[in-house]
C-alpha cells in the first residue's frame, strides 16, 4: 500500500444466488481525492460500498485501510466506523424531530448524561468549521433537505473519518443546494479527507471528481484520471456497445400529422391536489411533455388526467366519448396507464415478485373473478422480462431486490401489459443509469411509432427534447405556455419557464 | 392522533355504557321507603353474577319498600366512586360486592360517618370489621370440603382423580381445589391429573380426552364448576365412557346451574355442589328486623345435590 | 461403457438433486421453521411416549365407531384456532394490524346462534338460520372494526380494542341469565361425530373451510388485491384496487371465520358461556401468524404458514397435558416454546444461519478445490 492511499481493495468477490455481484473488482481511493464509482445500475457499485462498509460480507480479496497493519476484515458497519469509513445514504437516515446537534452526537457517547448546552456548542463549532449553514440547537425537520445532507455528512465527518462515501447525495437537491454540497465536498479534501462518490449526473462528476472508476456488470472496467477522460470515453466505458445508440435516438422522433385523431382531451380539468383547471388534448401516436420547475404542478396535472388524486372538475373525453374519470380504475378502462412518478411511494409493490407486479394492473381490468393463471402469468413475466430486458435472478424474485431501472422496466411492462392506447411517464428515467434511460427512451419512440400517445415527464430538458414533439410549459401549477417544433430548443424552454416572453404561444 | 383521541373517545363511552348501566333510579322516593345503594359487579361477569344481580332484583324493589340505586362496574375505583356518590345522596344502607379487596377503607369510614350501614355481600375486603354489619360470603373452602367428603362416602375402591382446576388464583379455585389437594397428599385419593381449564368448557375437555389418550385409568372427574364438567363429559361420551349414576366415571360439578342440575337428575351426573347466589334475603332480614349476627361474617348455607336423591322441584329452585 | 454409466450416475444424482433441491427450496421458504417446530415436537412426544400418536377405534356412547388418540386430538382441538388464524393471517396481510376482538366476536356469534336455537326445536332447519344468522351479525359486528380501520385509518388494535371490550358483555345481553344450553343430537353431531362418520365433525369443517377459501383465493384475486394494499397500498390505488373496498372484504372473511369458530365451539359443549368461549384465542391466533412466518407488520403471507402454526400450538398444549405439567407452569412453559420458535425465526437469527451456511459451504468448496488441485497434481 503505498503512503497516499486511504484505501485499497483488491480482486474483490460477491455473490449472491444466482448472481455474481461482483468479481475480481479493485478500487483505489487516495488521501484528500474526490473519487467517482461509476456504472450502470446493477453494474456492482452499491455492492462494492456495501462490502466496503461491512453490511455484506466479502466472499474474496482483500480490503487495505491505512493505518492499519495488512488486510483488514469489516464485519460489520460498526468496524467500519471504527476504521473510519463513513457513510452518506441518498436517502437520509437522521431523526428529523431531534435537532442538529443531538443528530451529530446521537448513539457515539457513552455517557448516561447529555450536556445538551455543551453538545449544540459542539456542534455549532463544527458547522462553523465546515461552512454549514445552521445551528445546533435548531430542529433537523425544519432544515433544507441539502442542510439535512450535510448534517449527515458533518456527523459522518466528526467520527474523524478518513473514508467519505457519498451515495447519491445529489438526487433531491435543487442545483443550489448541490453547489453548496459541492463548496463541502472541496472543504473536506483540502483536509485529507478520501470522498467516494456516487452519483447518476455526469456533469456533478466533471464538476468535483479528480478521478473515476468504472463498473460494468460487476465487472472493474478501469480507473481514470478525469482530466484525461472525456465524456463520450466515460460514457463508452459505462455502456459498452449502447454508446453509439445514444445519437441515434434523436432520428427515431418522427413528427405527427396535426390531424391525427384526438386519444384523450380534457376541459378545466382540476384536481384536490390544486392544480388550475387546465385543457389538455393528445393525439394518436403523439409524445407530449410537461415541464416545470418542481412544484410546477406537472406531475399534479398527469395525477388528474389518471385520477390519481380526487379529481374535483371538468370533462373528459376519450376517443371523441365522453367519460367519467373518478378513480384511477376507470382511467384505466379508457385504456390509459400511468407510471407514478415515486417509484418506490406510488409504483412498485416492494415484496410481491416481479411476475405479480407486472400483471397487476392487467389482472385488475380483467376482473376479481377472472385470476389469470400462473401459467399465464408467467408467460407473461418471461415475454416481457425478455423484451425490455430486465435483471432479475428469476421471475419469482422480489420486486424490491431489482435495481432501481430494473425496477422501472417492470412497472412499465405492467402498464405495455394493458395495451394502454395513452400512456402518462412521470419521470421514469430518474435515479436511473444512462444505458436504462436510454432503452426507456427508446421504447417509448417505439410505442409512439405503433401508435400509443404517450405523455413523457423528466426534469432533464435535454431528454424531454429527445423524446418529445410537444412540450407543455407549467408554472405555479398554470400552464404558462405549449411548445412544439422549431420552439423545441432549451432556451426557449428556460425563458418559457422563467416567465420571459413567449412567442407563438 | 385525532384519530386515536377519538377511538379513545368511543371505546371510553362503549365501555361505560357496557359496565356501568349507568346507576338506575329507583322508583319513587317517599318517606316510607328505605333507601339502598347497591354496588354489583355486572351481571355479564358470570352466570352466576347473572343470578345473584336478579336475586337481588327480586328483594330490592319498590314492592318491598326499597328505593334503590344500583351500579355495575368490575372496577374497583368505578365502583368506589359509586359508593362515594351513594354516600353523598345520603342512602340508609349500602351493599357492595366489592370488584376488588384493597381501597375501600375511607369510603366505608365516610359511610360511617355519615350514619350509613354497609353491608358487604359475595365478597369481602381489606377493612377492620367495625366499619361494616355484616357480610354475607359464599364459604369456597367448605363447598370443597362438603363434596369431597361425599366423594369419600361413596367408599368406592380406589379413587382415581382427574381434577379440573378453575383460573389459578380466583377464590372459587383456591376454596374447592383445597379439599381435594389434603386428599392428594394424604393419599387417600390418587391424583391422575391436575390441571387448570380457567373456566373453558372447551379446554376442559381437551384435558380428559388427553388422559383418555394417555389410556390410564381413572374414575372421578372433579370439575370445579359446571361448564367444565360438561366439557369433560363430552370428552366421555366421545370415548365410550359411561359416567353418571350407573357409570364408570363419576362426575362432579360445582355452581348449580339449572341445566347441571338437570344433568344431575338425569343421572349422567353424580354431584353438584351450590355455590349460593341468594343472599338478598338474608340482608333483606338484616335491614327490616334490625338483628345482627353474632360474628360479622356470615357463610351463607349451601348445599349438594346427589343424583340418588335429587327432585325435581330441586332443580327449579336451585337451578340459577 | 464409461458412458453408460456416467449417465445412469448422472440420472441418480439429477433425482437426488431434485430431493434435496425441494427439501432446500422447503428450508429457505418461510415454512421452515414451523415445520422443524412441528417435527421437533413430533420426535419429542414419540421418544418420550412412542404410542402417543397412536390411533384408535372406540365405540363412543352414542354407538358410533370413532378416530381416538392424540393425533385426533390436536387436529380436532385446533379446529377453531386454524379457522381464526386463517381470517387473522388476511386482515394481518391487509391492514398491517390485529383485529384483537375476535374472541369477543366469537362469543357474540355463538350468542346468537345458540338464542336463534332456543326459539324452538332444533331442526337442521333451525341450525342453518342459526348459522346464518350469526354470520350477518357477526360480519357486521367485523365489519364495524373494518370501517373504523379501512375508512377511519385507526389503528386495527386500537380499533378492535372497542370490541375487545364490549363483545362479551353484548354476547350477555343476547341471551342473558347465565350459560344458555342447546341440547340435541344434532348439535352433538356438529361438535362431536356424524353417525357412521369415524372423524370428529370439527375436523371434517377446518377441511372443508380451508378448501373453499383456497377455491376463493385461487378463484378471484383477493389474495392478490389483499398483499398489494398491505405492502403499498398508495402503489394498489394507483392500479386500480380500492384499497378500502379489499379492506372491508378482509373483514367479511374474518366474520365468516369467526362464526365458524363460534358456532363449532358452542356445539362441541352444547352451552356458551360467553365469558370463557374462545377465551384469549385472538392471542393464539396472531402467534399462529406469527409462527407460520408470517410478517405481522402485513403484507405478503402464507396461509398455510398460519394453518401449521395453529396446529402447532394445539400440539404444544396437547403435549404439555399429556405431560401433566402442573396448572401454574403450563403458560409459562408456552411460553418459552413460542419464544423459541419465533427467536429462531426472526430476520436477525436467519441471517445468522445463512451466514453460517455460507461458512460451512465456502470451508467445503474450499476441501474440494484442494482435493481437484491434489488430484490434477498426481
Amino acid at each position: 500500500m503505498r503512503e497516499d492511499e486511504v484505501v485499497t481493495m483488491r480482486g474483490i468477490y460477491k455473490e449472491f444466488p444466482g448472481v455474481k455481484a461482483l468479481e475480481n473488482v479493485n478500487f483505489t481511493l487516495r488521501k484528500g481525492e474526490i473519487h467517482a464509482l461509476m456504472g450502470e445500475n446493477g453494474a456492482g457499485k452499491s455492492t462494492l460500498v456495501k462490502v466496503l462498509t461491512g453490511v455484506y460480507p466479502k466472499d474474496g480479496g482483500e480490503i487495505c485501510i491505512s493505518g492499519v497493519e495488512g488486510p483488514v476484515n469489516i464485519k460489520s458497519p460498526q468496524d467500519a466506523q471504527d476504521l473510519g469509513i463513513s457513510t452518506v445514504y441518498q436517502e437520509i437516515t437522521l431523526c428529523p424531530n431531534l435537532s442538529v446537534a443531538e443528530n451529530i452526537f446521537i448513539g457515539r457517547g457513552k455517557y448516561t448524561f447529555v450536556n445538551k448546552r455543551a453538545q449544540e456548542k459542539k456542534a455549532d463549532d463544527i458547522l462553523t468549521r465546515l461552512n454549514i449553514p445552521t445551528k445546533g440547537a435548531q430542529q433537523l425537520g425544519s432544515c433544507s433537505l441539502a442542510v439535512q445532507q450535510m448534517v449527515a455528512i458533518a456527523r459522518a465527518v466528526d467520527m474523524e473519518c478518513k473514508v467519505l462515501i457519498l451515495d447519491e447525495p445529489t438526487s433531491s437537491l435543487d442545483e443550489r443546494e448541490v453547489a453548496l454540497l459541492f463548496t463541502l465536498m472541496r472543504d473536506l479534501k483540502a483536509k485529507g479527507v478520501g470522498i467516494i462518490f456516487i452519483t447518476h449526473f455526469l456533469e456533478q462528476v466533471y464538476e468535483v471528481c479528480d478521478r473515476i472508476t468504472v463498473l460494468r456488470n460487476g465487472h472493474y472496467v478501469g480507473e481514470y484520471l478525469l482530466s484525461e477522460m472525456p465524456r463520450v470515453d466515460l460514457i463508452s466505458a459505462m455502456l459498452g456497445k449502447h454508446a453509439e445508440d445514444m445519437t441515434n435516438l434523436k432520428n427515431e422522433k418522427r413528427a405527427v400529422s396535426k390531424d391525427a385523431e384526438v386519444v384523450y382531451s380534457a376541459k378545466h380539468l382540476s384536481s384536490a391536489e390544486g392544480v388550475r383547471p387546465f385543457d389538455f388534448v393528445i393525439h394518436k401516436g403523439e409524445v407530449n411533455g410537461f415541464t416545470g420547475l418542481l412544484g410546477s404542478g406537472r406531475s399534479e396535472s398527469v395525477r388528474a388526467i389518471f385520477a390519481a388524486d380526487r379529481v374535483t372538475g371538468g370533462s373528459v373525453e376519450v376517443d371523441g366519448v365522453k367519460k367519467k374519470i373518478r378513480r384511477p380504475k376507470d382511467a384505466m378502462k379508457s385504456k390509459i396507464g400511468y407510471l407514478p412518478e415515486d417509484r418506490k411511494g406510488d409504483g412498485i409493490i416492494q415484496d410481491l415478485s416481479v411476475r405479480e407486479n407486472l400483471i397487476l394492473a392487467m389482472q385488475v381490468l380483467d376482473g376479481f373473478f377472472k385470476p389469470l393463471s400462473k401459467r399465464k402469468q408467467e408467460e407473461f413475466a418471461d415475454e416481457f422480462i425478455k423484451l425490455l430486458d430486465i435483471k432479475t435472478a428469476s421471475k419469482e424474485t422480489p420486486i424490491k431486490s431489482l435495481s432501481g431501472g430494473n425496477q422501472q422496466k417492470v412497472i412499465l411492462a405492467r402498464w405495455l401489459l394493458t395495451h394502454p392506447q395513452y400512456l402518462i411517464l412521470d419521470e421514469p428515467t430518474r435515479g436511473i443509469d444512462v444505458g436504462t434511460k436510454l432503452e426507456i427512451q427508446k421504447q417509448v419512440l417505439k410505442l409512439a411509432k405503433e401508435g400509443v400517445s404517450v405523455t413523457f415527464i423528466s426534469s432533464e430538458i435535454p431528454e424531454m427534447l429527445a423524446v418529445c414533439q410537444r412540450l407543455i410549459v407549467m408554472r405555479d401549477r398554470k400552464i404558462v405556455g405549449e411548445l412544439q417544433g422549431e420552439e423545441l430548443s432549451q432556451d426557449v424552454i428556460m425563458q418559457t419557464i422563467a416567465g420571459g416572453e413567449v412567442q407563438n404561444a | 392522533m385525532k384519530k386515536l383521541f377519538v377511538a379513545l373517545l368511543v371505546l371510553v363511552a362503549a365501555a361505560s355504557f357496557v359496565f356501568a348501566g349507568g346507576a338506575k333510579e329507583g322508583a319513587a322516593s317517599g318517606s316510607g321507603t328505605i333507601k339502598v345503594g347497591i354496588v354489583n359487579n355486572p351481571p355479564s361477569e358470570s352466570g352466576y353474577r347473572a343470578a345473584n344481580v336478579k336475586d337481588f332484583e327480586n328483594t330490592f324493589n319498590a314492592a318491598n319498600g326499597y328505593d334503590v340505586k344500583t351500579y355495575y362496574s368490575l372496577k374497583n375505583d368505578e365502583q368506589l366512586n359509586a359508593a362515594s356518590q351513594f354516600i353523598t345522596d345520603g342512602v340508609d344502607y349500602l351493599l357492595i360486592s366489592a370488584a376488588a379487596t384493597d381501597g375501600w377503607e375511607a369510603t366505608l369510614k365516610s359511610a360511617k360517618d355519615n350514619g350509613i350501614q354497609v353491608f358487604l355481600f359475595d365478597r369481602l375486603m381489606n377493612v377492620p370489621e367495625d366499619l361494616y354489619e355484616a357480610a354475607i360470603v359464599s364459604d369456597m373452602p367448605k363447598e370443597g370440603e362438603t363434596a369431597v367428603a361425599w366423594l369419600k362416602a361413596q367408599n368406592l375402591p380406589e379413587y382415581n382423580v382427574i381434577h379440573i382446576q378453575g383460573a389459578m388464583g380466583s377464590d372459587a379455585q383456591l376454596g374447592r381445589t383445597g379439599a381435594m389437594d389434603k386428599e392428594f397428599a394424604a393419599g387417600t385419593m390418587n391424583k391422575v391429573v391436575q390441571q387448570t381449564a380457567t373456566w373453558d368448557e372447551a379446554e376442559a375437555k381437551k384435558i380428559v380426552e388427553s388422559v383418555i389418550n394417555s389410556g390410564e385409568d381413572f374414575n372421578v372427574i372433579y370439575a370445579e364448576n359446571d361448564g367444565m364438567a360438561k366439557g369433560a363429559v363430552a370428552a366421555l361420551d366421545e370415548a365410550g365412557i359411561t359416567h353418571g349414576k350407573d357409570g364408570k366415571v363419576i362426575v362432579m360439578g360445582f355452581d348449580c346451574n339449572k341445566w347441571a342440575l338437570e344433568e344431575v337428575l338425569n343421572g349422567n351426573w353424580n354431584y353438584d355442589g351450590q355455590c349460593s347466589p341468594f343472599q338478598a334475603t338474608q340482608i333483606d332480614e338484616w335491614i327490616k328486623t334490625g338483628s345482627r349476627p353474632s360474628t360479622k361474617i356470615v357463610y351463607n348455607p349451601e348445599r349438594y345435590f346427589d343424583a340418588a336423591t335429587i327432585t325435581a322441584e330441586e332443580v327449579e329452585q336451585f337451578g340459577i | 461403457m464409461p458412458d453408460n454409466a456416467k449417465q445412469i450416475e448422472n440420472k441418480g444424482s439429477g433425482f437426488l438433486q431434485k430431493v434435496t433441491g425441494a427439501i432446500k427450496g422447503l428450508f429457505q421458504s418461510q415454512l421452515a421453521i414451523p415445520v422443524i417446530a412441528l417435527l421437533i415436537l413430533v420426535l419429542f412426544n414419540l421418544i418420550r411416549d412412542p404410542s402417543f400418536f397412536s390411533i384408535s377405534i372406540n365405540t363412543n356412547n352414542f354407538g358410533n365407531k370413532v378416530l381416538s388418540g392424540n393425533l385426533i386430538s390436536i387436529l380436532n382441538g385446533a379446529s377453531e384456532l386454524v379457522i381464526l388464524a386463517i381470517g387473522m393471517t388476511l386482515v394481518t396481510s391487509a391492514t398491517r394490524g390485529q383485529d384483537i376482538s375476535i374472541g369477543a366476536t366469537a362469543a357474540i356469534a355463538g350468542s346468537v346462534f345458540v338464542k336463534i336455537l332456543r326459539m324452538g326445536n332444533i331442526t337442521v332447519g333451525t341450525i342453518i338460520l342459526g348459522v346464518l344468522t350469526a354470520c350477518v351479525v357477526t360480519i357486521l359486528f367485523c365489519l364495524f372494526n373494518g370501517v373504523l380501520i379501512a375508512k377511519f385509518n385507526i389503528q386495527p388494535m386500537i380499533a378492535s380494542l372497542i370490541l375487545f371490550t364490549a363483545g362479551r358483555p353484548i354476547a350477555y345481553a343476547i341471551n342473558g341469565g347465565a350459560t344458555p344450553n342447546v341440547q340435541s343430537n344434532l348439535i352433538n353431531y356438529l361438535g362431536g361425530y356424524i353417525p357412521y362418520v369415524p372423524i370428529p365433525t370439527p375436523i371434517i369443517i377446518v377441511v372443508i373451510f380451508i378448501v373453499a377459501i383456497s377455491i376463493f383465493l385461487k378463484r378471484t384475486t383477493m389474495s392478490l388485491y389483499i398483499q398489494s394494499v398491505g405492502i403499498n397500498e398508495k402503489a394498489a390505488k394507483l392500479n386500480g384496487i380500492n384499497p378500502t373496498l379489499t379492506k372491508l372484504s378482509v373483514f367479511i372473511i374474518l366474520g365468516v371465520c369467526v362464526t365458524l369458530a363460534g358456532c363449532m365451539n358452542v356445539c362441541r359443549i352444547s352451552l356458551i358461556n360467553h365469558e370463557t368461549i374462545l377465551k384469549d384465542i385472538e392471542m393464539d391466533a396472531i402467534l399462529a401468524v406469527a409462527i407460520g412466518g408470517n410478517s405481522l407488520g402485513g403484507g405478503k403471507y402464507k396461509l398455510s404458514g398460519s394453518i401449521l402454526g395453529a396446529y402447532i400450538i394445539q400440539a404444544l398444549t396437547t403435549t404439555l397435558y399429556a405431560m401433566k405439567v402442573s396448572s401454574t407452569a403450563v403458560k409459562a412453559y408456552k411460553a418459552i416454546v413460542i419464544i423459541a420458535i419465533v427467536v429462531v425465526g426472526s430476520p436477525v437469527v436467519k441471517a445468522k444461519f445463512s451466514q453460517l451456511k455460507g461458512i460451512i459451504a465456502s470451508q467445503i468448496s474450499k476441501k474440494r478445490e484442494s482435493k481437484r488441485v491434489q488430484a490434477e497434481a498426481r
